[in-house]
């Protein structure tokens, strides 16, 4: 076998001699990388002087570790998966066999076991096992619950495959509802359970589906139209601050200013669509990161309008389409009028589908609009802006549109981040926001919407979720806060999905029209765009 | 001109001239296209051809002269004023490009159906009515899948209407391109080198195609492939150096002495005897120092003409930028002048056939 000769070939050094030479090399890179991360810190001593501080037993550990993981991965994991492909070749379990060999149900009936188990006592833990293997334990949950959930979509991932919008959609609806139940249950009482959902429903659930709106927005100028847009974030501030001063000064209602919010970013997209329309590329990035930092700008030094950095607060909230409030003084507070529980709980929940509501439309009307002609001209125009023009497309019209679309969505979700947060200030825009949004639409795979859903979770979920990892802290000492790390973590696993699927986590194209069958049109045929 | 030729004609070339900075692209070119025909426009590398279907179809805007198109209606425009993409959507030119531009990631159904964006638009009212899903968008949208069903057919595409236009193969993707084209409906379709890297059997049904397309649709055609431009076309019209130099039926064209010197006929071996017979006094000098490496690689035509970098004058007060003796159909008249005899025996004495067929230049650039 062709397979099993080069494999041979490869290993004329053993091995194990290969992996010591390897080694070697990962740990002189190590040392040479960490010896002055690691090996060397400042810090002030007792009278405030600056003073060298000498780690070497943390410098030897990491460069050991890095060592011996260098040298197991030569040594044994290589060969391991180098067998195993071959294993797998024979049989024809290519390529779901890795998978099937991870999920499997003696392990899935451990993983429910050890978690229902670790459920249980888990208020007796720590005095079980003490504090810092009942951190351990509670991460070990989590693992488990991980697990348990992957062994379910793997068994399931046909079906979920096949319907899986409909899925989605279903989940993120019955979301709060299930958090609620589940923490009433555990708490044992239903006040308990909407108290305990705020966290999951307000900082996981709102703020994620803000970030899928964003995305979504800005996938309309970069992932359809091609033109790349480092300065989205300042369609968002339009909308965010059109919603806090006319709400503020004016007393109007969110309804009637969600679309005038819309509207003024949209208005704001075409201004900037019109001296950047001869720009491409590289050019038209600069002008929009340059316009972005402009309204930033603008909204610090115009102190007589936006209150400067100090930024604008006591932002209405949003009303119950005028039938109820979510103030607990007014007299058609929601509690008082369906007669329950006072909770703020409510205006949560109530929050979370209205932005779920907004990021749907969104969704809806670019699904619609790639059915469009506007649509399709628009990744015609990613594709081949001279042959547009040769068809009888009007460039300038068909960006100017992609531009406004993607802004008036941006302008909704602004409106939305100031009724929620009540408070906005120019710090809440800057470029960073427009990077990670670009980020989540690359990552997601341009032009994607379950894609870049799914990145915005991963994206913006798993910074949230290294705050739940308070147990490191009994690893690493008081003063480790795991989401300081949450950038590093952020840039490693865009290289990461970078390098493994190039063209983001959907690389392909769905196509808007077919005569017999619809085909998903491979990543490699489609372009970028050139601005 | 006479008022019947006025009508005849779809398209009129008149004195266009294209300079970029001091280079004349073209200069002073006249021409028309007929109705119902298909005119070929044929030159050496570097004639102009496609600056002129540039100028045509707005993606230049020519520096002077007239460009008139007049429609099967007796509506008339001047294709130099509109706005490049008002050359399609209302004066009815569609063209395609000597380098293929396909939506390569876009299907081909969809690539059809972007050409018929103006259509669509108008009946989605202008996206807003066909969002809200009222007015006849859903019809529309049918009939113009079903266009670009037919012309997948006549293109011979239709068992791939579903692949990206990427996947396509060389000769396929020409033929959706030109079904592209024509999905916008032209009276007039400008046809770029459509046979460029063509294989002998796809260029003969890449011919079929085009004799399938003339009867609705008058075709101007760029062309390198003789065999195509002798075999289709009604009427040719010959660039050198911008400049007209040879207008008539295919026939006409193929045994004038000028379209043969300038183009078809002298090898690379003959030219220097030409130009020596002709008595330039630089080729003399240039063959007497050797090879001029700073001009080319080595004992070419174009080397031997001295650089091509400039150009010649084409009419009074046009400086003459270019070395002597570059323009091989003035050469011809100069000879012709010198030497009466001569170039006419050159030009029977070829193998009959030879000429005509044999490419300057092979396949794609």
């Amino acid at each position: 076998m062709a397979v099993s000769v080069s494999s041979e070939r490869d290993t004329v050094a053993s091995p194990v001699q290969r992996a010591f030479r390897e080694a070697l090399y990962a740990g002189a890179i190590a040392l040479g990388l960490f010896i002055l991360f690691i090996g060397l810190k400042t810090d002030q001593n007792i009278s405030n002087q600056l003073i060298l501080a000498q780690r070497w037993g943390l410098l030897i550990t990491v460069v050991v570790l890095t060592m011996l993981g260098r040298f197991f991965y030569i040594a044994y994991g290589q060969p391991f998966m180098t067998n195993q492909k071959i294993a797998d070749v024979a049989t024809g379990l290519l390529p779901a066999s890795l998978a099937s060999r991870f999920f499997q149900l003696p392990a899935f009936i451990v993983a429910i076991v050890l978690a229902v188990v670790l459920f249980a006592f888990n208020s007796a833990l720590p005095g079980l096992v003490g504090d810092k293997l009942a951190g351990g334990l509670q991460f070990l949950r989590a693992l488990a619950v991980i697990y348990a959930l992957a062994c379910v979509i793997f068994y399931f991932r046909a079906f979920i495959h096949a319907n899986f919008t409909k899925l989605g959609i279903a989940a993120l609806v019955l979301y709060p509802i299930l958090v609620v139940v589940v923490l009433s249950i555990y708490a044992w009482s239903i006040m308990g359970g909407l108290q305990g959902s705020l966290k999951w429903v307000d900082n996981y659930g709102i703020q994620i589906l803000i970030y899928v709106m964003l995305a979504w927005g800005l996938n309309i100028v970069v992932g359809l139209a091609g033109l790349l847009d480092l300065g989205y974030v300042a369609f968002y501030a339009v909308g965010a601050y059109a919603y806090a001063l006319l709400g503020s000064h004016y007393g109007l209602s969110f309804w009637i200013l969600l679309p005038v919010a819309g509207a003024m970013a949209a208005f704001w997209g075409v201004m900037l669509g019109f001296p950047v329309l001869r720009l491409r590329g590289d050019y038209l990035a600069i002008v929009t990161l340059a316009f972005g930092e402009i309204i930033r700008l603008v909204l610090i030094n115009w102190r007589d309008v936006t209150n400067g950095s100090a930024g604008v607060s006591g932002i209405p909230k949003v009303t119950f389409f005028g039938l109820m409030t979510f103030n607990s003084t007014d007299p058609n507070y929601i509690g008082k009028v369906l007669d329950i529980a006072q909770s703020s709980a409510y205006y949560k929940i109530f929050l979370y589908y209205l932005i779920l509501a907004l990021a749907l439309l969104t969704a809806f009307v670019t699904t619609r609009l790639r059915r469009m002609p506007v649509g399709r001209a628009w990744e015609a125009l990613r594709e081949d802006e001279i042959a547009c023009r040769s068809l009888g497309i009007n460039t300038t019209t068909t960006k100017l549109t992609a531009f406004a679309t993607g802004a008036m969505f941006g302008g909704f979700a602004g409106a939305f981040f100031s009724a929620r947060q009540g408070f906005v200030s120019p710090e809440s825009f800057v470029f960073l926001e427009s990077a990670i949004i670009l980020a989540i639409v690359v990552l997601g795979g341009m032009g994607s919407l379950v894609g870049i859903a799914v990145a915005a979770m991963v994206m913006i979920g798993g910074t949230e979720a290294l705050r739940e990892l308070d147990f490191l802290k009994s690893f690493f000492g008081k003063d480790f806060t795991p989401e300081l790390y949450r950038m590093l973590l952020f840039g490693m696993a865009m290289v990461i999905v970078m390098l493994w699927k190039p063209r983001g986590f959907v690389g392909s194209r769905e196509p808007t029209a077919f005569l017999r069958e619809r085909k998903a049109v491979s990543g490699s045929f489609t372009k970028e765009g050139h601005g | 001109m006479s008022a019947n030729s006025m009508k005849d004609a779809i398209l009129q070339v008149e004195h266009l001239s294209m300079k970029f900075g001091g280079l004349v692209a073209i200069g002073d070119l006249s021409f028309q296209a007929k109705r119902g025909e298909i005119t070929a426009l044929i030159g050496p590398n570097g004639a102009g051809k496609t600056t002129v279907f540039n100028c045509i179809t707005g993606f230049y805007k020519p520096s002077e002269g007239m460009i008139t198109l007049n429609g099967a209606d007796g509506s008339s425009f001047l294709l130099e004023r509109l706005p490049n993409h008002e050359i399609p959507a209302r004066a009815k030119v569609a063209r395609t490009f000597q380098n293929i531009r396909l939506f390569s990631g876009m299907t081909l159904l969809e690539n059809l159906l972007v050409a018929q964006h103006n259509k669509l638009m108008k009946a989605s009212g202008y996206t807003i009515l066909g969002l809200l899903g009222i007015g006849g968008y859903r019809r529309a949208s049918a009939e113009s899948v079903e266009l670009a069903k037919h012309w997948l057919e006549k293109a011979d595409l239709v068992d791939r209407a579903d692949d990206p236009a990427g996947d396509l193969p060389y000769g396929a993707q020409r033929r959706l391109e030109i079904a592209r084209a024509m999905c916008t409906g032209p009276e007039l379709l400008c046809l770029d080198e459509p046979a460029a890297g063509l294989n002998p059997k796809e260029s003969a049904a890449l011919n079929t195609l085009l004799m399938d397309i003339k009867s609705s649709t008058s075709i101007l055609l760029i062309e390198h492939d003789m065999s195509v431009v002798m075999q289709i076309s009604d009427h040719v019209v010959v660039l050198e150096y911008g400049r007209k130099i040879s207008d008539g039926s295919p026939q006409s064209v193929r045994t004038d002495p000028r379209v043969i010197a300038a183009y078809l006929g002298v090898d690379d071996e003959e030219v220097e005897t030409v130009l020596t017979e002709v008595g330039d006094e630089d080729v003399i000098e240039q063959l007497d120092i050797g090879p001029d490496t700073a001009h080319g690689p080595g004992t070419s035509s174009s080397y031997l003409a001295g650089p091509v970098s400039d150009t010649i004058g084409h009419s009074e007060g046009e400086r003459v930028t270019v070395s002597k003796g570059a323009s091989k159909a003035a050469q011809f008249d100069a000879k012709a002048s010198v030497a009466p005899r001569k170039p006419t025996e050159r030009a029977t004495a070829k193998p009959p056939g030879k000429s005509p067929t044999s490419k300057p230049r092979g396949g794609r650039k």
